[in-house]
């Protein structure tokens, strides 16, 4: 009998998944300058104070609604121009940034993770709680995003905290009803009967067998619910129950420069035209994390 | 088809009757005591108080204070507005009409464009005009709309003078109301100034209304339409000698109407949260200015009705479209 040499077996070389991740996220030229846009943002609010060129709050008496720099009448002093109290419209945005973000990153938290809790709950009970909960979320589905969030905020009176509260329990439906789903599916799985079979308790089955491969879904809605919280925001803002002047939250600006349509009209875009840019740059993101992390969602072509 | 109807109408029994739980709730959950919010007064009489709070059958146990805020509703009595005195429901019907007219036209310039762009974009699969329209999708549906409407006044009306700046109509006319919508009310007129004025009037809100749905119309008319061009009976008819366009128009878009129709009653949530931002920036008298203005003036029964109204209005919208579906699709109404 002749030994046969069997050739060593060699892992084959599978990239790392974070490595697999960003070349499909990466091949999406839209979603790599917006993740470059929101990078940017964020360092801008990170480091507001020192960023800025000026005091947002500072009003200079000498310079009311002064035109943006390239104009005919604009100066360096105030790039973006001067709103009609002379604050720096610049710094306002920067410091507007820091606002519009920390609504976004603890709405968001404040849904994602009670949503999620609840979903798992849903799905493994799905009898008598999983019933009442999705019920629950059904008659909170029944009124618009926006509506239910002024109708929270008329309750609890307007202001940055009830802003934030408002449009975490408006977001909350979409995160327990895409857990539940995805969770259901897995339930069915053969990984998971072995792993109950094996004596995993329930706890580990949902947070540690269960959650990991539920995340895809999740991290997607979580970027877009970070878009929706943003502009959610700024629409209060604009109708005067969000963040109250004077901070340089974005919508709240947007509400104050109505009056000035017909002289300044830097001072009704430059505001908007940051929100857009940012709510774009978010459903970029969430459009290339969806076909990055979960091929079977991508949209045709 | 009974059935069907029968236990989609047991499900959405459930959902209304949470929604007045909501609603009740709303006013409980005031900070301060419901009674001096509602009278707005210091220094009340204690007698006069007791007297108020046995009124309002604020004194009786919460949940027969449910219970007769139900009876009441199931007698249309919404309660009556703090400031003018009037019935909530009263209110709401006079003003839902301007509503109503703002969100069709809305929806009609949304689903005609929406539909255009996307069947374009679909047939020009990969081209330049693929990748702009689909852009232009993309940043109406990241759209913040009071920021639109603003620069649309700004650029519109106040630079090129072309449209008004907001209402429904110029005040030198005098429209008796019959139906309550204005493009209506005038044709019935025979005024055709006025008629030219009601249209001026409607044209910016409708399409600071209509970009969120056009957006989401377009980007699901290209993906059903996609799916749809793929097919073999596509081929077929192509095969058979048929024109292009006749094949897109006839053979494609009628099968990918049904998810696109979908997507547009689903918008009807939306445009009402859409009308709240649109009608303050028009000063458009309709059911979402009404909202607002409720909220700062502190008129909480009308805040309460308001939401209701709004909510139940989405509860029955869906339904129709869930029935719709089952007339459409017999799949979907004899499933499970």
């Amino acid at each position: 009998m002749s030994e046969t040499t069997t050739p060593a077996l060699t892992a084959p070389d599978f990239p790392s998944p974070l490595a697999e991740f960003w070349h499909g996220f990466s091949r999406n030229r839209g979603a790599t300058v917006a993740l470059g846009f929101m990078l940017l943002l964020f360092v801008a609010a990170l480091f507001a104070p020192w960023i800025a060129p000026h005091n947002p709050i500072e009003q200079y008496r000498d310079a009311l609604l002064v035109p943006p720099a390239w104009t005919t009448d604009g100066s360096w002093r105030f790039i973006l121009g001067t709103d009609e109290l002379g604050r720096d419209i610049l710094s306002r945005l920067i410091h507007g940034a820091r606002i519009s973000l920390w609504i976004g990153v603890v709405s968001v938290l404040c849904s994602m993770i009670p949503g999620v809790v609840l979903g798992l709950l849903a799905a493994f009970y799905p009898d008598r709680l999983g019933t009442v909960i999705m019920r629950l979320m059904d008659i909170m589905m029944a009124l618009p995003s926006l509506l239910l969030a002024v109708a929270i905020v008329a309750v609890l009176g307007p202001g940055l905290a009830n802003t934030m509260l408002a449009i975490a329990i408006v977001a909350l439906p979409s995160y327990v009803r895409l857990t539940r789903a995805s969770a259901m599916t897995e339930l069915t799985r053969d990984y998971v009967v072995a792993s109950r079979l094996a004596g995993a308790g329930t706890l580990r089955l949902m947070f540690s067998t269960v959650l990991p491969n539920c995340m895809a879904p999740i991290i997607v809605q979580a970027t877009l619910g970070f878009s929706s919280a943003i502009l959610d925001a700024a629409a209060l803002g604009f109708l005067g129950l969000g963040a109250q002047p004077p901070l340089p939250e974005w919508g709240t600006m947007l509400a104050a420069a109505r009056d000035y349509i017909e002289r300044a009209w830097w001072v009704v875009t430059m505001p908007g035209l940051t929100i857009l840019l940012t709510v774009l740059a978010l459903n970029l993101m969430g459009d290339g994390l969806r076909d990055a992390l979960d091929p079977r969602l991508k949209q045709h072509d | 088809m009974i059935q069907f109807l029968l236990k989609r109408i047991g499900v959405v029994i459930p959902t209304f009757l949470g929604i007045t739980v909501l609603a009740f709730a709303l006013i409980h959950m005031i900070p301060g005591d419901p009674v001096l919010v509602m009278l707005g007064e210091r220094n009340i009489d204690p007698a006069y108080y007791r007297e108020a709070m046995h009124r309002m059958g604020l004194d009786l146990p919460l949940w027969q204070q449910y219970v007769n805020y139900l009876g009441r509703l199931l007698h249309g009595d919404l309660g009556t507005s703090l400031i003018t005195q009037t019935p909530v429901m009263d209110e709401f019907l006079t003003l839902f009409p301007a509503t109503l007219e703002l969100s069709i036209a809305a929806m009609v310039f949304a689903v005609v464009f929406g539909l255009a762009a996307g069947i374009v974009a679909a047939v020009k699969r990969g081209t330049a005009v693929d990748h702009t329209v689909m852009g232009a999708a993309l940043t109406g549906y990241s759209m913040p709309i009071f920021w639109w409407g603003l620069i649309l006044i700004m650029v519109v009306s106040v630079h090129l003078g072309w449209t008004p700046v907001s209402g429904r109509l110029d005040i030198e006319f005098d429209i008796p109301p019959v139906t309550g919508l204005m493009l209506v009310d005038t044709l019935l007129s025979g005024d055709s100034g006025a008629f030219a004025s009601a249209l001026e009037h409607l044209i910016l809100p409708a399409i600071v209304l209509g970009t969120i749905p056009l957006a989401v119309v377009a980007r699901m008319t290209r993906s059903a339409m996609l799916e749809v061009l793929r097919e073999d009976y596509i081929r077929t008819a192509r095969a058979k000698g048929l024109s292009r366009t006749r094949v897109i128009l006839k053979h494609a878009l009628r099968n990918a109407l049904m998810p696109v129709v979908t997507v547009i009653g689903l918008q009807v949530g939306t445009m009402l949260a859409g009308a709240v931002l649109t009608e303050t920036i028009f000063s458009w008298p309709g059911i979402g200015k009404w909202l607002i203005d409720a909220i700062s003036r502190r008129d909480y029964p009308v805040v309460q009705g308001g939401i209701l109204l709004v909510a139940s209005m989405i509860i029955l919208v869906n339904l129709l479209v869930d029935l719709l579906y089952g007339v459409i699709n017999p799949r979907i109404r004899h499933a499970r």
